[in-house]
């Protein structure tokens, strides 16, 4: 028997009704990559999914007893992923589509505060798929679909052949006015290359903004576009998003100078306490006063996690960087006390 | 040091349990193992998620992913009692008069000996079930609480209510008390005749195992560094009184217990594969196995406690035995 040796990665798929979450899937599934999926599904849809291990389970939220609205996990996830690891000869990863309605914060959530869980899996990234031609009546109607892209690390405006460039455009900045550091595709049938979904480490604190080497400098006029920037260069039209749809998330990107350590840490501490239910995601880059490391930190709703990543290089401006996507932030307040953990 | 007869297999061990002098161990990848005059197998389902041994101890039961309840008697023989399409069979129980009950989703079921079944809709999935000693009725553990069913009547359930999830369920032995193991790393109590509650916490990790001691005055369970032994005897069970901690050790965890059949000790398995032995009494511990490659996951005491079986995450599974 293959004993675990390394955790087992879970891509999370989530997405809309109709929105082809299940056409990647099969699409993950198919392909020529050697690897062994096992697949947990709310519930056998129409289209058929095309693999050996699939395990049907009834999303269910558990809130933990400890007074905090937001520290919600999967119970089933938790059940699921438990029986499948006392096989894990079986599958080289897992992948989990959600229902069009679900809320991804529980799924993320289930990989970190469940010790079981945590200790046999890591969760690799949250794609979402979005329909380009339905997206701005979703994003009327329902908070889901809102809070689905801000979850995501991936995001997949699939459907592109059903709209024209300009709403293209359009669309591509309503997501992100919603969700600034996610990598967004567009895709016809969903078809997009699998490495841009798979195997993305969005959750490893050492590799998370290293997919996205210009974190946050997109907005930033002083960018250029090279050759290692991972996103979309072909419409930086900046801040228009508002126009076609009013938002209800938020991000709010803060930059300083270097920061004291014994300031920042009871700051996020605070922050997240006090903001957490209403911080759908976080992430930074920070420079520490006399610290030779970059610090990263990233968190979902009160969970917060930080490392040292790597030596700042001697070209690279040490500068702290953090962005919270969100809803009912207080982005004044935010910034003023973040500036306020400055050496 | 007792002598061990290694029985080395491949793959979690879900279930160790004697029937009559032989012992059985029930496997993840759905084969059931027993040595019975030598090394036998059968493969029972593609996945097992559960087993236990019926009250008379003539047959394990077992549930798998592939939707299926089977029954495997001591020498061997195997039967489907029910199958439900697709769905995982999370948990099974064993009831008085050849009854069990078994999980799927959100519905736990009763099967009668004479195939007869009687179902259950909870509002959120079953995730564990146990009989009460007396009586056909089975407690369900549940999001927020144990709901308590009587089959082959048309009584109103009786709802436990607590605030959490709920992942497994036992009586007490005299039936005065049902415990609950919580996901958030603790234990809770209804006494039933008034419903009072009682919260065993304070565990760094999840119980994932209980067990009664002989006589049901003590409760066993994992979860922490010792086994944590809580006090059943008085009037108001373990009520303002502290556990007992067996075996304390500093650098690993305690993933199974079982009591011994006669005596108020306790086997002690640990996430290293160690076994100890811990009387309740003065608190005298006895090395049972030095360690081994993955977490104790199994274990049960032979009907005359001078055998323990036990089974591993790692499949280095065996025989204590205590008689040498």
């Amino acid at each position: 028997m293959s004993e675990t040796a390394s955790p087992i990665p879970v891509t999370v798929l989530t997405g809309y009704l109709g929105s082809g979450k299940t056409t990647l899937l099969n699409r993950i599934l198919s392909e020529d990559h050697g690897k062994r999926y096992a697949v947990i599904v709310n519930e056998f849809g129409e289209i058929g999914i095309d693999n050996d291990l699939i395990v049907e389970s009834d999303e269910e939220i558990y809130e933990m007893n400890n007074g905090c609205v937001c520290c919600t996990v999967r119970g089933d996830l938790i059940r699921v992923v438990e029986g499948l690891m006392r096989r894990p000869g079986r599958f080289d990863a897992i992948v989990v589509e959600t229902t069009g309605l679900a809320d991804p914060a529980p799924v993320a959530q289930t990989f970190f505060m469940d010790d079981d869980v945590r200790e046999k899996t890591r969760l690799d990234a949250v794609v979402a798929l979005v329909d380009a031609k339905h997206l701005p009546l979703r994003l009327d109607d329902c908070r889901e679909a809102e809070d689905q892209i801000a979850f995501a690390d991936v995001v997949l405006l699939n459907k592109t052949d059903l709209v024209d460039e300009n709403e293209l455009i359009g669309l591509e900045q309503t997501i992100r006015a919603i969700n600034p550091s996610a990598r967004i595709h567009r895709t016809e049938r969903a078809g997009v290359e699998l490495a841009s979904v798979l195997d993305r480490g969005a959750f490893d604190l050492q590799r998370a903004l290293d997919n996205d080497p210009q974190f946050l400098d997109h907005d930033h006029p002083d960018h250029a576009c090279g050759p290692g920037c991972d996103h979309d260069h072909d419409h930086h039209h900046h801040s228009h998003a508002a126009d076609i749809h009013d938002t209800t998330v938020q991000s709010i990107s803060l930059r300083s100078g270097p920061l004291k350590p014994d300031r920042f840490f009871p700051w996020i501490q605070k922050t997240t306490q006090i903001d957490g239910p209403n911080i759908l995601r976080l992430k930074g880059i920070i420079a520490f006063d006399d610290d030779d490391e970059r610090y990263v930190v990233q968190g979902i709703h009160m969970i917060v996690e930080g490392d040292h990543q790597r030596q700042w290089k001697p070209d690279e401006k040490r500068e702290s960087r953090i962005v919270f996507v969100g809803r009912d932030l207080d982005a004044e307040k935010l910034k003023r006390t973040f500036e306020a953990c400055q050496a | 040091m007792p002598t061990i007869a290694p029985l080395d297999l491949d793959g979690h061990c879900i279930t160790a349990v004697f029937l009559g002098d032989v012992p059985f161990f029930a496997l993840a990848d759905g084969t059931v193992h027993w040595l019975d005059h030598g090394h036998k197998s059968a493969e029972i389902h593609d996945g097992l998620l559960c087993a236990t041994p019926e009250q008379t101890g003539a047959a394990l039961l077992t549930g798998g992913e592939d939707g299926k309840i089977s029954r495997l008697t001591a020498d061997g023989n195997t039967e489907t009692l029910a199958e439900t399409p697709v769905k995982w069979i999370n948990c099974i129980a064993a009831g008085p008069q050849g009854a069990l009950g078994f999980a799927t989703g959100r519905s736990a079921n009763v099967r009668m000996a004479d195939g007869t079944l009687a179902e259950f809709q909870e509002q959120r999935t079953v995730e564990g079930l146990a009989f009460a000693p007396k009586g056909m009725r089975i407690a369900a553990a549940r999001y927020n609480g144990v709901s308590l069913h009587w089959a082959g009547t048309d009584a109103p359930p009786i709802d436990l209510e607590w605030k959490g999830a709920h992942t497994d369920v036992v009586f007490s032995p005299d039936g005065n008390y049902v415990v609950s193991c919580m996901q958030e790393n603790a234990l809770h109590s209804w006494r039933l005749k008034d419903s009072k509650h009682m919260r065993m916490s304070g565990y760094p990790a999840k119980v994932k195992s209980t067990s009664w001691s002989a006589r049901g005055k003590w409760l066993a369970s994992s979860g922490a560094p010792a086994a944590i032994v809580w006090p059943f005897a008085g009037k108001d069970g373990p009520m303002g009184k502290a556990p007992l901690e067996l075996g304390t050790r500093g650098d690993t965890m305690v993933t199974r217990v079982a009591c011994h059949p006669a005596d108020d000790v306790v086997a002690i398995g640990y996430a290293d594969g160690m076994i100890m032995a811990a009387r309740f009494s003065d608190q005298k511990e006895g090395l049972l196995r030095r360690g081994g490659k993955g977490a104790v996951s199994a274990m049960a005491w032979s009907k005359k406690g001078i055998q323990l079986a036990f089974g591993t995450e790692s499949g280095d599974c065996g025989i204590v035995d205590l008689s040498a």
